[in-house]
């Protein structure tokens, strides 16, 4: 797994975090880079400014020969305390013009007389760098692969030079004060990261918490319609809150246009079903018509024998059952009728009730129509009928079905609800079709009727199931009145 | 404006008795000062007392608890001075400028000849009114048995008019029939004896002579100082640095100091300064104490 292939989760704190850590660094780098740089030139300016103090006495001590005011003062910078003082001095030396020690802090090292090229490599080196002239200028001298740095003072008067006072420091004297400033600067810097990892690391698993809830979900898409994202998760207005936004409109569009899809296959499979079974009908009625013709006319003999009588009654039997049945496919809505009134829902009621009764349900209506729907009564009230029975079918004893019938803008509403067997939502989906039954008797054409009456009178049916309820709505378009 | 005028008036001509009793009463004080004033002329000038390198003379703490004592003691103000080279005491003595002096050997002898002082008091050391020269090397040198050895070498003098550490060295070279002057290849003055012992102990000079007393004094108060040098020969006995007093000084002040110096013994803070200042007492000065040097200043002048 490549680095950038790693869960936001984990990048964006880890990117954060590096950045914080980077950016702690950069600064306090620069910061004892310019510390560091800072305390390397206080060393050579203080030496130079103790050089120049020192010189003008010096100069009165080798005029007057004075060793010993010349020892007390070069071996007095030396013993200053390195915490009372920016400066500390190894050693201080005073040549003459001949570079023969004058004298020295340290006699024992540098004693007096001694010629300055003899105490060792450094000091030859330094030696040859003393300018011979009377030049009065104060030099800082470093010499590769020395760990000391050399301040050359002129003890020179009128531009008359007497000799030459050798400050010899530590080049690294500073570096105790630069490792306390290093310290401190160090603490800081992990004073900030304690305070702003932690901060970084809930920030950035804040943001790609929505981020990663929202990649999973999209990832369900293409099984199922996955759940909708809690919008309290990420309740901001940037970007990521408006993805969430339009992820859960997305959501919604996505599942109308399902079920609008859904709507449109079964009405499509449905109006197939209806042209097929209205062809069929029409082709059987036509024969049939014929036959039961025919034997109306043989009955009329009145020379058939009993037995043969019996075989007419036997077939005019079947050929009417085949005939109902046939009709009952064959919805036929362009039935003239008058207009449904208010009175025709309390017959329907009147009728439905020995039906109820005999299972102990209730029934509760609310019919809001005070006064006639321009809708042929006949077919509303065998609509009503075949879903209150159908209700009274599916209930168990001592339901509950409720019954609301309202006319408002131009539509007239039906709603039956009942409790009790709910079918599932692949019995759903084929709940309309012809001979589909979920009782043990019945032909199972009640719903596929009702669903054609609806169809033909312009309106929609729809049901639909909430927790253990099963709602039956219907929408019939009432004709405008002239 | 009368409202103003009228109570002036009132005032004026009420202070009027009480004016002639404020005068009085000035009149009182300026007879008081003027009488003040007459007894301020009346009283003495401190007595100023020069102090050396003879002694270890920058102990100030005990100097100032001397100087204490020496003021109840005198009931006058005692002044101190300190001064680093003998030749600045001198001076001061010669004009008149000290009362009396604690000073080294040569410069009584010089002060005395010259009529500028009298010998006061010698002290007493280690019961003795006695001291010496040291010759004195860094430590780390365990070869030197002698002054001679150090031919060529760098040699540290504490001052010019002092006779351990100036005089005795070169009368030494002298009699061995060196020249004193060219015998040593680098020599300076450190203007002290304690500062001969720095000197040595430093390494800046290979040698030095300096005052018995100081050195053991020295080593009695910084022994990390003398442990650093080593103590090579000793001189001949010399009378003990004295106290001067200068002749231009009474002799009833002299009497009276002589016998405060000398009397230090008797009480108990005078005990206790004369332990800190290492000495065992005072006894009045003989001048036949002091004739070995003189022998020596005759045989090299003034310098």
């Amino acid at each position: 797994m490549r680095l950038f292939d790693l869960s936001f989760r984990v990048k964006l704190p880890l990117l954060g975090a590096v950045l914080i850590i980077v950016s702690a660094l950069g600064v306090s780098s620069t910061l004892m880079i310019a510390a560091y740089g800072a305390l390397r030139e206080d060393l050579r300016l203080n030496s130079k400014v103790l050089g120049q103090a020192l010189a003008p006495s010096l100069l009165q001590d080798m005029l007057h020969d004075d060793t010993w005011h010349a020892f007390e003062t070069v071996s007095a910078s030396t013993r200053i305390t390195p915490d009372a003082s920016p400066l500390k001095a190894k050693t201080l030396l005073v040549v003459d013009r001949a570079l023969n020690v004058f004298v020295s802090s340290h006699p024992k090292v540098a004693p007096v007389l001694v010629p300055l090229q003899s105490l060792g490599s450094e000091y030859a080196a330094l030696a040859d760098r003393i300018p011979a002239g009377n030049d009065t200028e104060t030099r800082a001298i470093e010499l590769p692969d020395s760990s000391h740095l050399y301040i050359l003072t002129p003890i020179a008067d009128d531009h008359v030079r007497f000799g030459t006072l050798i400050i010899v420091v530590d080049k690294n004297f500073f570096l105790p004060r630069f490792y306390t400033i290093a310290w401190y600067g160090l603490l800081a810097g992990l004073l900030v990261l304690t305070l702003l990892l932690p901060i970084n690391w809930y920030w950035g698993r804040r943001m790609a918490l929505p981020l990663t809830q929202l990649t999973e979900r999209m990832g369900e898409i293409s099984q199922r319609l996955p759940a909708s994202l809690d919008p309290e998760i990420y309740n901001y207005g940037d970007e990521l809150g408006r993805l969430f936004n339009v992820y859960n409109q997305m959501l919604v569009e996505l599942k109308t246009k399902t079920e609008l899809e859904n709507q449109i296959i079964q009405s499509e499979r449905l109006a197939a079903l209806g042209q097929l079974a209205a062809g069929i009908a029409h082709e059987i009625n036509n024969p049939l018509g014929g036959m039961l013709t025919a034997i109306d006319t043989l009955k009329c003999h009145t020379d058939i024998d009993p037995q043969t009588k019996k075989a007419i009654d036997l077939i005019e039997r079947g050929l009417t059952q085949i005939k109902d049945t046939v009709g009952a496919l064959l919805v036929e809505a362009r039935l003239k009728s008058r207009n449904l009134a208010p009175q025709d829902i309390d017959d329907v009621m009147t009728l439905v009730m020995p039906q109820a009764h005999k299972k102990t349900l209730r029934i509760t209506t609310r019919n809001e129509l005070r006064a006639e729907v321009r809708l042929p009564a006949t077919l509303v009230r065998q609509i009503l009928i075949n879903l209150l029975l159908n209700a009274v079918e599916a209930s168990l004893a001592q339901g509950i079905i409720t019954c609301t019938i309202e006319a408002r803008e131009g539509f007239l509403y039906l709603l039956v609800t009942n409790n009790g067997r709910i079918p599932s939502s692949e019995q759903l989906s084929r709940l309309f079709d012809p001979f589909f039954s979920q009782k043990d008797n019945g032909h199972g054409l009640g719903l596929w009727v009702t669903y054609q009456i609806v169809n033909q009178l312009g309106g929609k049916i729809t049901a639909t199931k909430e927790g253990n309820q099963m709602h039956f709505s219907v929408e019939i378009p009432v004709e405008a009145s002239q | 404006m009368s409202g103003i005028s009228l109570p002036v008036g009132n005032i004026s001509s009420a202070t009027g008795w009480k004016s002639t009793l404020f005068l009085n009463f000035c009149v009182t004080l300026l007879i008081q000062f003027s009488s003040w004033a007459v007894f301020a002329e009346q009283t003495e000038p401190p007595i100023r007392f020069g102090v050396t390198p003879a002694i270890v003379h920058d102990q100030y703490g005990v100097l100032d608890d001397w100087r204490v004592y020496l003021e109840r003691k005198l009931q006058r103000k005692v002044e101190f001075v300190s001064r680093d080279s003998y030749r600045d005491t001198i001076d001061l003595l010669k004009q008149k400028k000290l009362d009396f002096a604690w000073v080294s050997t040569y410069p009584y002898v010089y002060l005395t000849q010259q009529g500028y002082a009298r010998l006061l008091v010698t002290p007493l050391y280690r019961g003795r009114p006695y001291y010496s020269a040291y010759l004195i090397v860094p430590a780390s040198d365990t070869q030197t048995t002698s002054l001679l050895q150090l031919e060529g070498k760098v040699f540290a003098f504490a001052d010019l008019y002092s006779n351990t550490g100036y005089l005795v060295p070169r009368h030494f070279l002298r009699s061995a029939g060196k020249d004193e002057n060219h015998f040593f290849r680098k020599t300076f003055f450190t203007w002290s004896h304690r500062k001969v012992v720095m000197a040595v102990a430093e390494g800046l000079a290979d040698g030095g002579s300096i005052d018995s007393f100081v050195w053991d004094t020295l080593s009695v108060i910084h022994p990390e100082l003398t442990s650093q040098t080593r103590i090579v020969s000793k001189s001949e006995e010399y009378g003990f640095p004295p106290i001067v007093a200068n002749t231009a000084v009474s002799k009833r002040d002299s009497i009276v100091m002589r016998d405060a110096l000398m009397d230090m013994g008797k009480d108990l803070d005078g005990i206790s300064l004369l332990k800190k200042l290492n000495i065992d007492g005072f006894i009045p000065g003989n001048p036949k104490l002091y004739e070995n040097v003189v022998k020596l200043q005759r045989t090299f002048g003034e310098p």
